[in-house]
């Protein structure tokens, strides 16, 4: 079938933009790190006598030139090897795996509850544009942009946890009671936190997507041929104005696992995000580029994923 | 410029004032400590109050505010730097100049900017003026786009064509005609450049990767709080609001601007 042969020809090069943009920042990454002064070959810590210097440049490969050692970095990353922590002496594959599942599901829940809430935001506001509601959203979405998250997260927990005593501030799950209503209250401030660091833009984007959907010709041809307004309003402009809204998510993705790295430290949450500062306050070397890396990926990741839901909104892009 | 902006406006020359000539009259030091007074409730002596170590909050609220703006406005310029340049060479050049730079831009954007700052601290370490480069080096991005796109529009336009064809060289060609076009878009894009590294500033130095104790930032002072926020909860509530206000006004600012600069973006 000719259409099923665009989607895959379409996909295909999402695909491999994609594996550029991994690739692009591993060699940035890795590149800037051993570069850099003050990169790896000079900091090695100094309570080390020279011999011991010289075994750790040894074991590193810091005497074999740059690029030779990326192509090898890279060629151990494909089979799933990042190296090895300087911190903990551990695989940099297996302290990234320990934490991935947790910041997933923070990010994952984060995405979900900026689309819900964003969405239906975004268009009740362009459908009474102009209005007390429309202008009270606008301010709160402006207070949202503004806001610093890890303050957000203080203030919560200040309001959720020290005043109400409703949800608990810090971790993954009670300890001795690891159910998985524990994890969802667990859950919840992080999220909302999180969720703040895009929804604001979400809600916007919405905003003006419906506004402009909404001034269409086939919305006024709609709603003269007498369909009620419901239908006008989910069926034709809901659907159109959600093709920008959708990429534009895509694009948010890198901003919110950035969030992460914030969230995680205020509520003592042992993710990627915490695990990347531990990283970057430890100097560690290898650890750093692997959680840079995976960030891409799952950015990447995410990105195809938006990419596919576009060809089942848009049947345009099939054709594109 | 709409009344909103203006309100902006005025707001944040009040607190510029304050951060340039507030210390000259509160002149407790910011560093000062007096473990008698630690955690102190608001005083005649100390109308704020004093942290964990007594230091008097109002005069690390001022101070801090030195440097969060001087944080804030510097990483900006960078940014401003480098997106010109790269939009500017990718928009005027085209060809093969065009491609590597602008699909190096989408890369910058399509990766989280958030732990490349982490790699790039964990290889300078901390400090102000790392701290501006690392801003300013990770958020050029939206501003070569903006280059890009303006100087693609003005530079088939037909006074830069009548330079050129008089012999006018390249770079003057895009210093004296095309980027002038872009000032009002460069504005905009300045002023909520601002509040993006302000809110970047104050993560970091909240996270202990940005300014660094004892001096006061607005981030590293939220650092502290968080630990006494059960004893003492206003000490998160003053810096936390200072960066909000700070950053609202110039996200208004920015707004304003752009619907006064560029009446084709108003609605």
């Amino acid at each position: 079938m000719v259409v099923g042969q665009e989607v895959a020809r379409f996909l295909f090069q999402r695909i491999a933009l994609g594996a550029l943009v991994i690739v692009f920042a591993s060699a940035l990454t890795f590149f800037f790190v051993n570069l850099a002064p003050g990169g790896p070959a000079s900091v090695m810590r100094f309570d080390v006598t020279a011999e011991q210097r010289e075994a750790l440049i040894k074991r590193m490969g810091l005497d074999k030139p740059v690029t030779q050692r990326y192509v090898e970095w890279v060629a151990g990353a494909v089979h799933g090897d990042f190296g090895t922590s300087l911190l903990t002496d551990e695989p940099v594959a297996q302290r990234i795996s320990e934490r991935l599942p947790n910041t997933l599901t923070l990010a994952g829940a984060a995405l979900l509850l900026s689309i819900a809430l964003g969405i239906p935001i975004g268009l009740i506001q362009a459908l009474r544009r102009g209005s007390a509601l429309d202008h009270f959203l606008s301010f709160f979405s402006a207070i949202g942009l503004a806001v610093p998250v890890f303050w957000l997260g203080i203030v919560l927990i200040l309001v959720f946890a020290v005043s109400l005593r409703l949800l608990p501030s810090a971790g993954v799950t009670a300890t001795g009671d690891d159910t998985v209503l524990e994890r969802i209250r667990h859950l919840i401030l992080p999220t909302i936190v999180l969720a703040t660091t895009i929804l604001p833009t979400v809600v916007r984007f919405m905003r003006s997507a419906a506004i402009e959907v909404l001034q269409e010709d086939f919305i006024r041809t709609a709603h003269s041929k007498g369909l009620a307004p419901r239908v006008v309003v989910t069926r034709h402009a809901l659907r159109n104005a959600l093709i920008p809204v959708i990429s534009a998510i895509g694009a948010l993705v890198p901003r919110l696992l950035g969030g992460t790295v914030v969230t995680e430290s205020v509520f003592n949450l042992p993710g990627m995000g915490r695990l990347a500062l531990e990283a970057a306050v430890g100097r560690d070397y290898p650890l750093v580029i692997g959680l840079t890396v995976v960030g891409a990926t799952i950015a990447v990741a995410t990105t195809l994923l938006v990419d596919i839901a576009y060809t089942r909104i848009d049947p345009r892009v099939r054709l594109a | 410029m709409t009344r909103v902006g203006f309100a902006a406006l005025v707001t944040l020359a009040a607190i510029a004032v304050v951060a340039v000539i507030g210390p000259l009259f509160w002149t407790i030091p910011p560093e000062a400590t007096n473990p008698a007074q630690s955690l102190a409730g608001s005083s005649a002596a100390h109308p704020l109050g004093t942290d964990e170590l007594g230091r008097d909050v109002l005069s690390r609220l001022m101070h801090g505010s030195r440097v969060t703006l001087l944080v804030g406005v510097a990483a900006m310029l960078a940014a401003l730097l480098i997106g010109v340049v790269v939009g500017a060479i990718a928009g005027f050049k085209g060809g093969w100049a065009d491609a590597f730079l602008m699909r190096f831009t989408d890369g910058m954007l399509a990766v989280p900017a958030f732990f490349f700052i982490l790699v790039v601290i964990t290889v300078l370490g901390t400090g102000i003026a790392t701290l501006i480069l690392v801003i300013g080096a990770l958020s050029w991005m939206p501003v070569a786009r903006v280059v890009y796109g303006e100087t693609l529009r003005w530079k088939t336009a037909e006074f830069v064509v009548a330079a050129m064809s008089l012999g006018v060289p390249a770079p003057r060609l895009l210093v004296r005609h095309i980027l002038p076009q872009a000032i009002p878009s460069l504005v905009v894009s300045a002023t909520l450049g601002v509040a993006a590294a302000i809110l970047t500033e104050s993560a970091l130095s909240y996270l202990g990767l940005g300014v660094q104790a004892p001096f006061p930032s607005w981030g590293n002072m939220l650092q502290r709080a968080q630990i006494y926020v059960f004893t003492a909860p206003v000490l998160a509530l003053y810096p936390g609001l200072a960066i909000t206000v700070v950053v609202l006004a110039f996200n208004f600012l920015g707004d304003g601007l752009r619907d006064a600069l560029d009446p084709r973006r108003r609605r």
